[in-house]
């Protein structure tokens, strides 16, 4: 015990010294970082929740697991999970550091700032923030573009309802969450022009009750498909009860909804994962913000339910196609707001910085948004 | 009925079932505190009952094993305040958030492995030729079991508190454990008893939530609702009758929000998330709003230590 700390501290010392020595030794030269090749490295990931069987953090698991496997034994990884946004994650993240990893994944918004502070100190290290906007030459930042699966799983949707109501349970009105919406009405009403969304937000990631609550009220009251942006099962196991249709969020559920789950849309961070240790192994990594969708291999839909027929699977797969190779924007005009408001006309598609502040229901959303 | 799309029927259905883990719990709670007991771990005791519950369910299928299992779960929860509270006589309050925080992590611990097994719900019972009255039947008559004896044990709880000897020599000692103590009453030992039973049915809400609706188990299940059960008991003015009208009306309010907002009626969805906390407060301070009475119903001897003398 007394050994491993002093070896810990030790450690730390030199790391220490090393990175002051760096970082006066790099001040006057390039802004990148200067990384060297090399045949081994830690990686190093940091949960915001436990990592259970589905959700947010399971999903990170699954790409950390994903890398390990295709690195082989270049890689080895470490994980902390469920470790609180604020004070306790910058002394995971320093820990991690001083640990001696290569490469450091930190993945809640809320571990900015922290990332940020220990990057500083460890200018050798390379750190990725998932979902935040503060970067430096040591620190990247990702960000799934979610909306592209959203879209796909409302077409799916609109081509399954018989009562053209959907409906859609939801956290908290953040410009995420609204682009959810938007995307899904925007997919389901591109094939079906009289579908709408009905929405209920439950203002909480994490109350199942709740969740199944709001989507019981929402199938009362005549949806047939509803899906949700919160926390746990709820939704499609409620659905699934009812026999109706349900899309899940973050992971598949399947096991808890059977084929009553049409698909999920899924966060996959694998491919992401491999790329950025690879780059980090041959040297080569730099900062940059990644806001990768389809295309990149961080969002993706679950296999679909075997109710969903061929025709439709066909259409869906075909979209998917256009939006990999940039035929088909989820947000490409003519974007009509809910009050009538045209937001991108023919011809043009919403900037990204649009879509991050994104405070409108476009048409086909049955309900109102709250105001802040 | 539907009145613009609003189905009344469905509303007032899941309001008793949004009410029961709260019914559940505030009756425990209110027991306790009848005593003179405080008890702050109410959060802490459902999610110990709700995991336990849902492990036994898992393990050995039965339904009942599950209940019960979550009320022994409660119970031993509750034995601990207990034990620091009475016979060590330590700080109600701190011992009972402390009980809460205990609970939380405990019930995370034991849930992981279990955590995402996806279990059947209890059936709803239909009652026979009740459950076929129009409006009344679906509301009151097509109920899971648990609902109707959540109701039972409620009209137990007020009858055993105002029409039976115990119950007088419960109240007795909440309200001057002093005087129970010189008719012989071993007022230690009645607050045991009350804190425990208090803790196995705040074990048994938990399980409403992990066996019955929404019958998942994960992290953090509960959500805050053994913190809402220790607040009715207070605006219910330590009235069990009441305790139970707040939990239903905080249920009812909370559903109600969302049937409104699926119908797109334009509140903004944050006040009505508000709604529940506010209205049960208004109506139950205008219940309770005799003071003297208030008074009367308010254990004099809660939070206080009790030291056996002469």
């Amino acid at each position: 015990m007394r050994h491993g700390r002093l070896k810990r501290a030790l450690l730390a010392l030199t790391t220490g010294l090393t990175a002051a020595a760096f970082s006066t030794a790099t001040l006057a030269a390039s802004d990148g970082i200067d990384l060297k090749p090399k045949d081994h490295i830690k990686v190093g990931f940091v949960y915001v929740s436990p990592i259970g069987d589905a959700g947010w953090s399971y999903q990170h698991d699954q790409g950390r697991k994903a890398m390990e496997e295709r690195l082989g034994d270049k890689v080895t990884t470490q994980f902390v999970e469920n470790v609180p946004e604020g004070a306790d994650a910058e002394r995971v993240i320093r820990q991690l550091a001083s640990g001696g990893a290569d490469l450091i994944f930190t993945t809640s918004f809320g571990y900015m700032n922290p990332t940020i502070k220990v990057a500083k100190r460890f200018p050798n290290t390379v750190f990725e923030h998932a979902t935040g906007y503060k970067r430096a030459k040591n620190v990247g930042t990702y960000m799934p573009r979610l909306y592209e699966g959203r879209y796909l799983a409302g077409m799916i949707a609109g081509e399954m309802t018989e009562t053209n109501k959907l409906g859609f349970v939801a956290a908290f009105p953040i410009p995420e969450v609204v682009r959810a919406i938007n995307a899904f009405t925007r997919g389901a009403r591109s094939v079906n022009p009289d579908a709408t969304v009905n929405v209920i937000w439950i203002n909480a990631w994490y109350d199942p009750a709740k969740a199944r609550q709001a989507a019981e009220t929402l199938m009362d009251q005549g949806a047939d498909v509803v899906t949700h942006h919160t926390d746990s099962h709820a939704v499609v196991q409620a659905a699934a009860e009812r026999d109706k249709y349900a899309i899940a969020y973050h992971s598949d559920m399947s096991k808890y909804g059977g084929d009553s789950q049409l698909t999920a849309v899924v966060h996959q961070w694998g491919d992401f994962y491999t790329k950025r240790a690879r780059e980090v192994l041959n040297g080569t990594w730099t900062s940059r913000d990644v806001w990768g969708g389809i295309a990149s291999g961080m969002v993706d839909l679950a296999e679909l339910s075997s109710d969903v027929p061929d025709d439709v699977r066909q259409e869906v797969m075909k979209a998917r196609e256009a939006i990999v190779n940039g035929e088909l924007q989820p947000f490409g005009g003519p974007v009509v707001a809910k009050d009538g408001s045209v937001k991108a006309k023919e011809g043009e598609t919403l900037s990204d910085e649009a879509l991050l502040k994104m405070d409108y229901y476009v048409e086909g959303v049955a309900s109102k948004l709250p105001k802040k | 009925m539907e009145i613009a799309g609003f189905n009344i029927v469905t509303w007032l259905a899941a309001t008793l079932v949004m009410g029961t883990p709260l019914v559940l719990a505030g009756l425990g709670e209110f027991l306790a505190e009848k005593t003179g007991v405080l008890n702050l771990g109410t959060e802490g005791m459902m999610l110990v009952g709700a995991v336990s519950g849902f492990i036994a369910f898992v393990e050995t299928d039965s339904q009942i094993a599950g209940f019960a299992v979550s009320m022994l779960a409660g119970a031993a929860m509750a034995s601990l305040f207990a034990l620091l509270t009475q016979t060590f006589r330590a700080n109600q309050v701190a011992s009972g958030l402390a009980l809460t925080i205990f609970g939380v992590g405990l019930s995370a611990f034991m849930g992981r492995p279990y955590e995402g097994e996806g279990i059947q719900g209890l059936a709803k019972l239909h009652i026979p030729l009740l459950s076929d009255i129009p409006v009344l039947g679906p509301i009151l008559f097509q109920q899971d079991p648990m609902v109707y004896l959540s109701i039972a044990i409620g009209a137990a709880v007020i009858y055993f508190t105002y029409h039976t000897r115990a119950g007088l020599v419960m109240r007795a000692v909440g309200e001057s454990p002093e005087s129970a103590h010189a008719m012989g009453y071993r007022v230690i030992g009645i607050r045991y008893l009350a804190v425990l039973s208090g803790g196995a049915l705040a074990g048994l809400g938990g399980a409403y939530m992990s066996l019955v609706e929404p019958h998942l188990w994960v992290e953090g299940l509960v959500a805050g609702r053994g913190w809402i059960a220790v607040a009715l008991v207070v605006f219910a003015s330590w009235r069990p009758g009441r305790v139970m009208a707040g939990a239903y009306l905080f249920g009812g309010i909370t559903r109600l929000g969302f049937e409104l907002q699926g119908l797109g009626v334009p509140i903004p969805s944050q006040a009505l998330s508000s709604l529940p906390y506010i209205a049960t407060i208004v109506v139950l301070v205008i219940l309770s709003r005799d003071r003297t009475k208030l008074r009367l119903n308010r254990p004099a001897s809660l939070t206080k230590p009790f030291f056996a003398t002469g």
